[in-house]
């Protein structure tokens, strides 16, 4: 502890000698699970991810005659999904997901999506982080109104403004809004020293961006994010723990799934960050996308690893954490005239973590019969994504009815679902 | 591994090129021309370099106060009036990849995979090094004209349009065609008709490949080769669905799913041919196209080959949801994130009493008092793009080596060429404005000031990786020590642009900080 600090003050200066208490803090396993600190993890899939191929309805005979040449076989037959009950199977290159299902720490919500009918990706992804489906007036995303309805975590005056990470050079729309939040730069850039780590320099620029404007605001939360993630991403505990991750499997490739570690890393020592969002892009499949191996399977195949590196690597702190995978529509039933599909509607949305009821499919099957698709040629939506993200509020976060009013404008609030997506 | 033998000419040649006075003609001081239009204030000369141009450069100013603003303003929409630096003209002539036709850019493409298949350790290597030359070589020409050239109007519409008809370098082919299809879809149709811009981007291969409208075909079509593998067996609707959310009607413009669908059949038959003759690789393949009639946007429209397609483009290139939806990208690139309805009003009217003519819309919109309105000095936030060649346009660093300006836009979230998805790079505050940029900024800022970025050291175009670190090759000059940007220089060219806070915070700091604290500032943030 006490050499803990002194070599952070070596680094970074002396203004963070309280993280190291709140590092011991998350890895205090023993405290009531109602004491411990609740997460949220949201990964996006931009550009619509075919989830009728990711979680697969095997036993409809639609599915099949709709996806002559991409559509995945039955579980036991060669390159087959994995069976994950009697009628739905999981994608081969997922395979690493398994344990976690298995464990009861992962489960789905089929035919899960946006009432708005847009198959525009750009205005579906503005609803989805913006939860108003059909209103582009909405300024703020609602992590960032998720952020303002919690409590920080500590009794520190001031919010952190890594109560709300992101990964990436960019914010994302989901967390526009006045709570502060911070980015991370994705690959190893995250966490190394720059130019304002030289005390001169970062002197004089402090002094440029001492104002309470937009710049100033976001300089600031950039120099405080980034001496906390100096501190939890190469303070000599994170190290240690890196060397036992890396001992327990193969090395990380690039990508998704060392960005997954890193945030992990992080989460993990640093008890003030709640909320954590995630973007992986690749997902528009029109084209060639192909079955149990090809361009979806080579997509899927680093996220399946990364997440189960962020599951693993969250270690106890993933009883406490709720990892949501979305996307901003389905894709169409029936493949195209190029072993690809097209701009679809309903969708698989993901949920793994300690408080998710898994091992289930949850949702209403609405089936692929031709009379059931919406509008002749997708997957009808039948659980409205933001009831789950009204469950994740308030179950794991306990939100109260006012509160997500508040979250979820316009949406009536329904505590009693017909899901139970998260324990509680 | 042969050497490049065009490296150290091109060396040499961009030497030549940079430090030029950046936005013109020779400044030739007459006391009548500046007595005459000395109207235009610091702070408007800057507003209008700001918005047309990628920035001030050292002299501009002054060259505006000269002119008058109304002339150079006129002078900007009329590239063609100024002739491009020597210099810069020969810098890019020595840039091979930069000047191959499609089907040679595609056949280089061809036989450099046909070789990684023969040979598949060193034609893989060769095979990856052509296309770093390529990449180097197009983000060479984007950013020496974006930072040297004089026609900057032409350079910021060459961006603003890339962005608005994107295509990702990353996908396959397009990896080899996308120079060309900012040389010959883009370019010069930039401050030209919206009607050739739409046609030429739609006949581009590199259009047709990205947005899949290539093997897009009338379901049942056989191919002549029959059993091929991957053969295409009906439609696919990305690019008609993308032809009118982004590149005309708007996704709120007035059109449904069928009509998506009823698009992407007529525009079945699009496609390229990699063997054919000509320059451009467009193929309009009978064969391929649905015969069948269409009800589009509540036409009818009978079966006409390739017409329907050309007409499609007629029509969306004149709907009124296109000149708005142009209207109001057009006004938030150049006046406020958050456009005035009165100008966009203004523009979309512009635009269909010209039939679409983009240099008179923008003669309308620099004319505008919404425009012109000094609340709007300052006020949009820069994109990466933006900031980086703005930052070398005030510094009047020489730029021989573009690979550290690459790799800042990469870091920044905007690498050139880069953006996968056909929407292109936003332009907003709320797209940039984040807690990492700031810092990404200021570390580029404090590099470029004090010479360590490079900029301004030539590198062999692509030295083989066995003669790396062997850089006292004959004809290579020595090592140069980084030379730190001029702060009084910089401060004459940035004018008003740098508040009087900022100038005061400087003088307490030291010397050799202070040229980065500029760039680095609040007030270079902005435009």
């Amino acid at each position: 502890m006490q050499r803990r600090n002194l070599m952070r003050a070596g680094l970074a200066g002396m203004t963070t000698f309280s993280v190291g208490r709140h590092a011991l803090a998350a890895l205090n396993t023993d405290a009531h699970p109602a004491d411990r600190p609740r997460r949220l993890v949201v990964v996006f899939l931009r550009g619509a991810v075919d989830g009728l191929n990711v979680v697969v309805p095997f036993s409809d005979p639609a599915y099949r005659s709709s996806r002559p040449t991409i559509g995945l076989r039955a579980p036991g037959q060669p390159g087959g999904a994995i069976a994950l009950d009697a009628h739905f199977g999981l994608h081969p290159a997922l395979s690493p997901l398994m344990p976690l299902w298995t464990a009861g720490k992962l489960g789905f919500v089929h035919a899960c999506g946006s009432p708005d009918p847009s198959r525009s990706h750009f205005d579906a992804q503005d609803y989805m982080e913006s939860a108003t489906p059909g209103r582009k007036s909405t300024q703020d995303g609602w992590m960032n109104r998720l952020l303002g309805l919690l409590p920080a975590e500590t009794g520190q005056a001031g919010a952190a403004p890594t109560r709300g990470i992101s990964v990436g050079p960019v914010l994302p729309r989901i967390y526009a809004g006045p709570q502060p939040v911070a980015n991370l730069a994705s690959g190893d850039g995250a966490g190394k020293p720059t130019a304002l780590d030289r005390p001169r320099v970062g002197a004089a620029f402090d002094k440029l961006y001492a104002g309470q404007d937009s710049l100033s605001a976001a300089y600031q939360a950039s120099r405080q994010a980034h001496r906390e993630v100096m501190d939890s991403l190469q303070g000599p505990e994170a190290q240690a723990q890196e060397m036992l991750a890396a001992n327990n499997g193969a090395p990380l490739p690039n990508g998704f799934p060392a960005d997954a570690a890193r945030l992990a890393r992080l989460l993990r020592n640093d008890v003030r960050v709640q909320l954590a969002f995630m973007a992986v892009g690749g997902w528009d499949t029109h084209a060639n996308q192909g079955a149990d191996t090809g361009q979806l399977a080579s997509r899927l195949q680093p996220l399946g690893h990364g997440l189960a590196a962020l599951a693993q690597g969250l270690g106890p702190v993933f009883e406490d954490t709720v990892i949501l995978v979305m996307s901003e529509f389905g894709r169409t039933v029936r493949q195209n005239g190029n072993g690809g599909t097209d701009h679809g509607h309903g969708n698989v949305l993901w949920a793994l973590g300690g408080p998710v009821a898994g091992g289930q499919i949850h949702g209403r099957w609405p089936g692929l019969d031709p009379s059931a698709q919406y509008e002749g040629r997708d997957l009808a939506v039948t659980t409205d994504y933001r009831d789950v993200l009204a469950q994740v509020a308030a179950r794991h976060f306990g939100l109260s009815d006012q509160d997500l009013s508040a979250l979820l404008p316009g949406h009536p609030v329904h505590q009693a679902s017909s899901f139970s997506l998260i324990k509680g | 591994m042969s050497s490049h033998p065009i490296g150290l000419r091109r060396r040499q040649l961009l030497n030549l090129c940079a430090g030029l006075p950046l936005a013109g003609a020779p400044l030739i001081a007459s006391r009548t021309v500046f007595a005459q239009a000395s109207a235009v204030s610091d702070a408007e000369a800057l507003h209008l370099l700001n918005r047309l141009s990628w920035g001030p450069a050292p002299g501009d100013v002054m060259r505006m106060q000269q002119m008058g603003p109304d002339a150079w303003v006129d002078e900007q929409l009329h590239p063609q009036r100024l002739p491009l630096p020597e210099g810069l003209t020969r810098a890019l002539d020595a840039l091979p990849f930069t000047h191959l036709s499609q089907r040679d850019a595609v056949s280089q493409y061809r036989r450099a995979a046909q070789q990684a298949r023969r040979d598949p350790e060193a034609g893989k290597e060769a095979r990856q090094e052509m296309l770093k030359q390529l990449s180097l070589e197009a983000g060479e020409a984007r950013l020496l004209r974006a930072v040297g050239s004089p026609h900057q109007l032409q350079e910021v519409m060459v961006e603003f349009w890339f962005n608005h008809f994107n295509v990702f370098a990353g996908k396959g082919l397009d990896r080899v065609l996308v120079e060309n299809y900012e040389q010959e879809a883009i370019r010069p149709h930039v401050l030209g008709r919206f009607r050739d811009l739409l046609g030429a981007t739609a006949h581009h291969p590199a259009m047709l490949f990205y947005l899949d409208n290539w093997q897009s075909v009338a379901p049942g079509f056989q191919p002549r080769h029959a059993g091929a593998k991957n053969a295409p067996t009906g439609l696919n609707e990305n690019y008609a669905r993308e032809l009118m959310e982004l590149h005309t009607l708007g996704v709120d413009g007035g059109y449904s799913q069928s009509d998506v669908t009823e698009l992407a059949r007529m525009l079945t038959g699009w496609t390229f041919d990699l063997r054919a003759h000509g320059s451009s690789l467009f193929m309009f393949d009978p064969q391929r196209h649905d015969m069948g009639s269409k009800n589009w946007l509540g036409q009818t429209v009978a079966a006409r080959g390739q017409a329907e397609g050309e007409w499609a483009l007629d029509q969306l290139a004149r709907h009124p949801s296109t000149a708005r939806h142009i209207s109001d990208k057009l006004a938030q690139y150049f006046v406020a994130d958050e456009p005035p309805a009165s100008l966009v009003d203004k523009l979309s009217r512009r635009f269909t009493t010209t039939d679409g003519d983009i240099r008179a819309v923008l003669q309308t919109l620099f004319a505008s008092p919404e425009f012109r309105d000094p609340a709007r000095y300052g006020a949009k936030f820069k994109t990466p793009y933006r900031y980086v060649v703005s930052a070398l346009r005030a510094s009047a660093i020489p730029v021989s080596n573009v690979r550290p300006l690459l790799g800042a836009l990469r870091q920044q979230g905007m690498p050139l060429y880069g953006c996968p998805t056909p929407d292109g790079y936003k332009n907003t505050e709320q797209a940039w404005l984040n807690p990492e940029a700031i810092t990404r900024r200021v570390g580029f800022a404090s590099a470029l000031a004090s010479g360590r970025l490079s900029v301004d050291r030539p590198t062999e175009s692509l030295p083989p990786m066995a003669n790396r670190g062997n850089d006292a090759a004959p004809n290579s000059p020595p090592s140069p020590q980084p030379q730190p940007v001029d702060l009084n220089s910089l401060l004459a060219t940035l004018g008003s642009g740098i508040s009087g806070k900022t100038r005061a915070a400087l003088q307490t700091e030291p010397k050799a900080l202070q040229a980065a604290l500029v760039l680095g500032s609040p007030d270079f943030m902005r435009h």
